[in-house]
């Protein structure tokens, strides 16, 4: 472990536009990106998937064929494929992001909808006996309920976005991947292990701040009803059969 | 596509079952680790959020560090495929821990009654009456881990474990699509195959259901 230290101690490799706060900020801006585009389309779509009941089979079914792709692949395929079309600046962050939106989708979708959907259905119905309207029931009732999972979700997804955004190094994307790649290229393993080192503290710590928002968001009337699926808050196959399943990052 | 694979049939062969024992050895090793894990945290209530936490926090680390972390840890050389095997059997533990936990804490008490009245005890019970009984529910975790273990022996490839990643690799540094998706699609297909057998081996696992999840 000694060679990390050395590596992550020389000064030299903290500044400039390869060194450590450089390459943490590119990881942290692919991030956010896909994870912001992640959002958009995912929740509304979960949401009303959720809400009406419509095409859940559908959704359930594209979902579990994306996560039998091997996402280094889908990766490397995606930015040959559409690279050469693109001008010089985009073709490699391009591509690189529009996978890591594809693949940080699918545990943001199901979540969501499953979140929707097991809300108990008493609850659904008291609030349309009180006189809400569709729209009432879903923002009032149906989010606030659905919030711990859909919340578990984003978090599986952000994990996903930050793993794969490490192996699109691979295809010339910057961020903490490139000390990977290049240590690998140079024969320099202090370099690429710290590189793994950063990359796995940024999960974490980015795992950590989603847990802390949580906490802050759901109410805590919901949260006893969370409490049987143990503090760790992600959704177990037992809990929500319905939901898929945790996704694994790559 | 065709070409490829008729001109290198023999490595995409050899590449096949490389990455198909890189996939299932984990599952395996890691099933008979998480289960006396799993066992323990749903005996023990204390143990519960600890083992939870940690499996948590272990499936937060992207692959590719875990790989690059292993030989530091293990002191295996740095292209050697026992950090894939060691790194995937970290992942399926810290997965199936918890579903084998979740899975025996939901076994019926009066099943469990039944049991002890029938004279079942200790290891037998476990073995001959819970196990079983969290069968469907161990199957459909596996699943899940399988298929995301292919996935993941892919990204060996970059730290130079040649399987069927490589083609993902060699057809990005010659720049021909096909070869990447003929990887795809055989990565699809190894995925394919192990859940079948899962599936399978679930059914003569619990001949007394044919609800499998």
């Amino acid at each position: 472990m000694g060679v990390i230290w050395n590596y992550l101690g020389d000064p030299a490799h903290w500044s400039g536009s390869d060194g450590v706060p450089a390459r943490v900020l590119e990881h942290l801006e692919y991030t956010f990106l896909a994870l912001a585009f992640v959002c958009l389309i995912a929740l509304p779509l979960g949401l009303y998937v959720g809400h009406t009941g419509r095409g859940s089979v559908a959704i359930a079914g594209t979902a579990n064929a994306l996560r039998a792709l091997p996402d280094f692949g889908l990766l490397v395929y995606v930015v040959l494929l559409i690279s050469g079309q693109l001008p010089a600046s985009l073709a490699y962050l391009l591509p690189s992001v529009l996978v890591l939106v594809i693949l940080g989708i699918p545990a943001a979708l199901s979540a969501t909808y499953a979140g929707i959907q097991a809300v108990d259905p008493a609850a659904r119905d008291a609030a349309r006996g009180m006189g809400m309207t569709g729209s009432q029931v879903l923002w009032r009732v149906e989010v606030p309920n659905a919030l711990p999972l859909m919340l578990s979700g984003i978090r599986s997804s952000m994990l996903q976005i930050v793993a794969t955004a490490t192996i699109a190094a691979y295809v010339s994307l910057g961020g903490l991947g490139r000390f990977i790649l290049d240590g690998q290229s140079q024969r320099d393993y202090s370099q690429m292990a710290a590189g793994a080192v950063l990359v796995g503290v940024l999960a974490i710590l980015l795992d950590l701040i989603v847990a802390g928002i949580q906490r802050l968001v759901v109410s805590p009337g919901v949260t006893g009803r969370f409490r049987t699926a143990g503090p760790g808050r992600r959704p177990s196959l037992v809990t929500s059969s319905q939901e898929g399943s945790v996704v694994p990052t790559t | 596509m065709i070409t490829y694979l008729q001109d290198h049939f023999q490595q995409t062969v050899e590449r096949f079952y490389t990455h198909a024992w890189l996939a299932v050895l984990p599952l395996v090793i890691g099933l008979v680790l998480a289960i006396p894990l799993g066992w323990l945290a749903s005996r023990y209530r204390r143990v519960y959020p600890g083992v939870i936490n940690l499996a948590g926090l272990l499936y937060t680390l992207p692959s590719v560090a875990l790989f690059v972390i292993m030989p530091s840890i293990i002191h295996t050389k740095i292209l050697s495929p026992i950090n894939v095997v060691v790194a995937l059997t970290i992942y399926t533990v810290a997965l199936m821990v918890r579903v084998i936990a979740d899975a025996l804490i939901a076994v019926p008490a009066e099943v469990r009654s039944a049991a002890v009245a029938m004279g079942f005890t200790g290891l037998g019970r476990f073995l001959r009456v819970d196990l079983p009984i969290a069968v469907p529910v161990i199957v459909a975790g596996l699943r899940v881990a399988a298929a995301s273990n292919v996935g993941l022996v892919s990204v060996g490839a970059l730290i130079g474990v040649d399987q069927l990643g490589s083609l993902f690799t060699e057809g990005f540094t010659l720049f021909v699509g096909s070869i990447v998706l003929l990887g795809i699609l055989l990565c699809v297909l190894l995925a394919l195959i192990l859940d079948t057998t899962i599936v399978l081996i679930g059914r003569r696992l619990t001949t007394w259901q044919r609800a499998v999840a």
